[in-house]
């Protein structure tokens, strides 16, 4: 199946991506091409997804997993085959990241066993697609600095993505094609603290979204 | 040059081909400037001479493929580019959230107008943007409910519209020109001088501007543009267009004198119009997506001015089919 993964994200998500949002890059020499590695984003829209894969060297390709929410990926046949199969996630379970009288569960563990394996994990510390066009990003979970603590060896890549909002915002059917731009942060390597460490990762992703062209969406 | 034009064909070259080995010679002579410049005088702001030339030996070889492909190829090329325009000018333009779907709609406005140009319905063409696309998104965004920034909104897009695919459109319509109206180098040659004009007359007042720039002539919206630049850019333009127009088109006498001297000018305009679109946005470059020139509307600007002025010239002064 990664065969087909691969000839998909070449053949299909690629040219998709860059027709619809012209993928513009800063700093691509930037992004790992060897795990483990962590690349961390604000989320606005499943372009976001889309977009990162398209950016990633084909030779890298193999290797890039996105975590993605359990809860919505996996809830339908069709839709998880091709979560699963074609765009490789690694699932959390949000549901039971949030149950809080329950046995706190390992939701991050199908993610550290991807880090221990060498890939390298996408993962949204918003946990959820924020509003479109908002300057501000959700509150950041701190799964991402959990996730640096257990695998210290993988740098942690920020990257602001600018605009994909717009072009699929939450709740929307067919996307409208504009100009996305991805700003590829300085990696953070973890330091012993878990909120010194989500405090750096929010500085460095406010400092990429100051780079980022303007967005005029009133 | 006619002479020069006549003996080179009489060998077997065409004046379009005369004019590929032109611009080939100024492509190597840029490429070797990109190489040795930035070894000979580290620091003065040659470094993006590289990708700058690396993207022309790029855009060049595109537009020669689609020339050679014929008047299918050529439009199916602006039909490309205006849909890159039109999207780098749709995301920086200041929109409503609400305005998605008429930013999704406005995208049809390309395939409307290249099926005009593929079936050669010239009167449609001339009217689809300009009249009913201008009344008809401004009612579709009335449809939607939301007064608020409702002006300001219809405006950048309509401005959008024109400049990246109505005004760009010149260009397939002009390859639509029989032989026999342009019998000196065909349509290939007319369209040939107006890219070669433009981009020559872009990179005149680059290099004129960079040896002897002294007094800034748009301080407020461009300030690297200088007078020296502009008019060095007008002379050498003017001077190109005299040259080469005779042999790659209809055009002599006072038409020839008329574009020669009044499509620098529209460059110029173009290239300081969008200067000031971008200084409004807070912007420095449209996108990042030709490297060493920036988006593509920073490529395109002059030629957006450019190709309904020298069309409506050719028209008027030598061209029947139009």
């Amino acid at each position: 199946m990664a065969w087909l993964r691969l000839l998909f994200i070449i053949l299909v998500l690629r040219p998709l991506a860059v027709l619809i949002t012209g993928v513009d890059v800063v700093g691509r020499e930037r992004l790992p091409v060897r795990g483990p590695a962590i690349v961390a984003g604000n989320h606005n829209s499943h372009m976001d997804t889309l977009l990162l894969l398209a950016l990633f060297p084909s030779r890298a390709l193999a290797r890039v997993r996105p975590a993605a929410a359990a809860d919505y990926f996996l809830k339908d046949p069709a839709l998880s085959w091709f979560a699963r199969n074609i765009v490789g996630i690694v699932p959390i379970d949000r549901a039971a990241a949030r149950a809080p009288d329950s046995q706190p569960a390992d939701v991050l563990a199908p993610a550290r066993e991807a880090l221990a394996r060498g890939d390298i994990l996408l993962i949204f510390p918003e946990g959820t697609r924020g509003e479109p066009g908002h300057a501000t990003m959700a509150p950041m979970k701190n799964g991402v600095a959990r996730l640096a603590e257990a695998c210290p060896a993988a740098p942690v890549i920020p990257v602001w993505i600018q605009g994909a909002g717009r072009v699929l915002p939450k709740g929307a059917v067919a996307p409208v094609p504009m100009t996305c731009c991805v700003l590829v942060g300085e990696p953070i390597r973890w330091a012993g603290d878990r909120a010194q460490f989500m405090d750096r990762l929010r500085g460095a992703l406010e400092r990429l979204e100051e780079q980022a062209p303007p967005l005029r969406w009133r | 040059m006619p002479a020069l034009a006549h003996k080179l064909s009489v060998i077997g070259l065409s004046p379009v081909t005369v004019g590929l080995l032109a611009v080939s010679v100024f492509l190597f002579l840029g490429t070797a400037a990109a190489i040795l410049l930035p070894r000979l005088r580290a620091g003065t702001g040659f470094e993006d001479l590289g990708p700058r030339m690396v993207s022309w030996w790029v855009m060049i070889a595109l537009l020669t493929g689609a020339l050679a492909l014929g008047w299918r190829g050529t439009a199916l090329l602006f039909a490309g580019v205006s849909f890159l325009a039109l999207r780098e000018f749709l995301s920086l333009a200041p929109a409503r959230r609400e305005d998605r779907l008429v930013i999704g709609v406005a995208y049809l406005a390309i395939p409307i107008s290249y099926i005009f140009i593929f079936n050669n319905i010239y009167l449609f063409y001339l009217v689809f943007i300009p009249v009913y696309v201008f009344l008809g998104l401004p009612f579709l965004m009335a449809g939607l409910g939301q007064p608020r920034g409702y002006l300001a909104s219809t405006s950048a897009f309509h401005w959008a519209l024109v400049t990246c695919v109505y005004n760009i459109g010149f260009i397939p319509l002009l390859m639509r020109v029989p032989h026999w109206d342009a019998p000196q180098a065909g349509a290939v040659g007319l369209v040939f001088l107006l890219l070669a004009a433009t981009e020559a007359n872009d990179v005149f007042q680059y290099v004129c501007g960079k040896l002897f720039g002294r007094r800034r002539i748009t301080p407020a919206i461009s300030p690297n543009k200088t007078w020296e630049g502009f008019l060095g850019g007008w002379l050498l333009t003017t001077g190109l267009i005299l040259l080469a127009g005779p042999a790659l088109t209809p055009l002599r006498g006072v038409g020839l004198w008329t574009v020669a001297l009044s499509l620098p000018l529209a460059g110029f305009a173009g290239d300081v119009t969008f200067s000031a679109i971008k200084r409004d946005l807070g912007v420095k470059d449209t996108s990042g997506l030709i490297p060493g020139h920036g988006g593509i509307l920073d490529r395109i600007d002059s030629l957006t001015f450019t190709a309904p002025l020298y069309f409506h010239l050719l028209a008027y002064f030598s061209l029947a089919t139009y």
